[in-house]
């Protein structure tokens, strides 16, 4: 495959990264291409978190560069910055919803910090994605009287409320029960279709994820291996991730009524 | 041991550029429309008004107490009448601004330090970036307007209270003639007085919003470690160590400035 530079959305050249003696990073090398998504497997720790972090501008590389749409987020300006991340939804491990708000401002509060938009819209459009999340009811909440799945649920309404052109997804259904978690997947191929936007997922959620993968990177100590379509990652025979497809899909690959459920689902 | 004391100095260089460099991006994001009053609003609520009471007892016993003192220092002299300007200079130029600053920063500064603290520790701030929301904007600028604004009126009314709570010793209790008491005040207090207790009042705000503010933003490069709720509270009470030396200091500076 032969990509040109316009339809790739971020790339990671050469990327490394230590925290203190820590070498957590060691010259990451990633191209996401815009309209796809790319899905960041590997086991804890590993730093899948600490790429998604980079991506974001978070995080600053020691040596090599990030490009976000060809350009270097470490060489952009405060303004420039905020303008790349206008198009970002994020939603991050931990969720980080404003705890101090409920959840419906935390939902709305792009919305009134972002755009022009008159209250009345701002409900209908939060609602919406409330609605969307199956989260009816819960507005007057705060983020501490939800569940761990709730919390995702709305983290990922805050996410999506700005219809962003790449969203990140730090194990968007790590802690969810297994229909909610369907049910959050059938939602990202809806929205995917719709809004198209470019989408980097670090899920353990494996296999299921890749049916929504166009690519799969697995990270191994401080490298990338892989970012090739899901049906060449499982019968790849680069020995790490061989050892990576057997380990997590061994067991779970032999229940062919799970499989066929999960089609009909999505 | 030469190579420790550089590295302590270039430490403590980094840190201060770090404060300058975070006040000055706030004081920018305050000017920066667009403006909106709500959050202002509510933070000078949780600034100034809730805090009026605790001021306006403080106020009332610093009154009373000085008024007691002065009292009895004044009488070997003979010289009673003065003690309605003793109380009103001492509150005025001195005791006003910093006893109010420093019921201020127990009060919302170590409330601001762990709210912030908080926000960071559990990625809220970098949420609110990956959001294309501007963290000074959208956290410090109502803040900051919020000290500077409302210190100088608890300043007032401190001040207000503690002449009162000075009468009610010094005039009903002790005896001194209400007339001199207040007529003395009148002759004696002068605009520089005022002046000098609005400019400290006004710094001292800046002050404590900065310090708490900056201290829980960049709690995370703590180098004793800003994790969990021990580094938060740790952090907070640095903060508020930190902003009552610097209101003494800087009132002593503001002092010798002035006078
Ligand atoms: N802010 C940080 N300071 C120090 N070490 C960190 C920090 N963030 C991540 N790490 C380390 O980097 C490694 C990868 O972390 P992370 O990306 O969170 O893993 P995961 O793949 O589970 O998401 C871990 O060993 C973690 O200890
Ligand atoms: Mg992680």
């Amino acid at each position: 495959m032969s990509e040109t530079k316009q339809n790739i959305a971020i790339e990671l050249v050469d990327v490394e990264r230590s925290f203190g003696q820590q070498k957590v990073l060691n010259k990451i090398n990633l191209a996401v291409r815009e309209g796809t998504t790319t899905v960041i497997v590997g086991p804890s720790g590993q730093g899948k978190s600490v790429v998604l972090k980079h991506m974001l501008g978070l995080l600053q590389p020691d040596r090599g560069r990030v490009l976000v749409y060809g350009k270097d987020l470490a060489r952009m300006r405060k303004s420039e910055l905020k303008a790349v991340r206008q198009d970002f939804g994020v939603l991050f491990q931990n969720v980080a919803l404003f705890d101090s708000l409920n959840i419906f401002d935390n939902v709305a509060l792009p919305l009134r910090e972002r755009t022009q938009a008159g209250e009345d819209e701002i409900r209908d459009n939060v609602r919406e994605k409330l609605a969307l999340m199956d989260l009816d009811g819960v507005e007057e909440k705060f983020p501490a009287q939800l569940s761990g799945g709730m919390k995702k649920r709305v983290g990922l309404a805050r996410a999506l409320v700005m219809k962003p052109r790449i969203v990140f997804f730090d194990e968007p259904t790590t802690g969810l029960d297994v229909s909610k978690s369907n049910e959050i997947y059938r939602l990202f191929f809806k929205t995917q279709a719709r809004l198209k936007y470019t989408a980097v997922i670090v899920s353990h959620d494996v296999p299921k994820i890749f049916k929504l993968a166009d690519y799969v990177a697995l990270i191994h100590e401080g490298q990338i291996l892989g970012n090739i379509p899901p049906e060449q990652f499982q019968l790849s025979d680069n020995p790490v991730i061989r050892a990576f497809v057997e380990e997590t899909m061994g067991p779970i690959y032999s229940s062919e009524r799970e499989e066929r459920f999960f089609y009909e689902k999505v | 041991m030469l190579q420790r004391l550089g590295s302590e100095a270039l430490g403590y260089l980094q840190r201060a550029g770090r404060m300058g460099c975070f006040l000055f991006a706030c004081l920018v994001s305050i000017v920066r429309p667009p403006y909106k009053f709500r959050p202002i609003i509510r933070q000078i609520h949780f600034v100034g008004s809730r805090s009026m009471f605790v001021i306006l007892f403080t106020g009332s016993f610093t009154g009373m107490v000085l008024a007691l003192q002065g009292y009895y220092t004044l009488r070997q002299f003979g010289s009673e009448g003065l003690l309605g300007s003793a109380v009103a200079l001492s509150l005025i130029r001195e005791l006003g601004p910093v006893v109010a600053a420093l019921m201020v920063v127990g009060r919302a500064g170590s409330a601001i330090c762990a709210e912030i603290g908080i926000m960071r520790n559990t990625e809220q701030i970098d949420a609110l970036e990956c959001m294309a929301i501007d963290p000074y904007k959208y956290l410090m600028a109502p803040k900051f307007v919020a000290g500077v604004v409302a210190m100088p009126l608890l300043t007032a009314i401190f001040d207000v209270a503690g002449i009162l709570g000075g009468y009610l010793v010094g005039v009903s209790l002790l005896g001194v003639n209400a007339g001199a008491y207040f007529q003395q005040m009148y002759s004696s207090v002068v605009w520089n007085d005022v002046e000098m207790g609005l400019v400290k009042s006004l710094v001292f705000g800046l002050l404590i919003i900065w310090i708490c503010a900056v201290k829980g933003y960049y709690l995370h490069l703590e180098k004793s470690g800003g994790f969990g709720a021990e580094g938060v509270s740790r952090t907070t009470t640095d903060a508020v160590v930190l902003s009552s030396v610097s209101i003494l200091v800087w009132d002593y500076l503001i002092s010798a400035i002035m006078l």
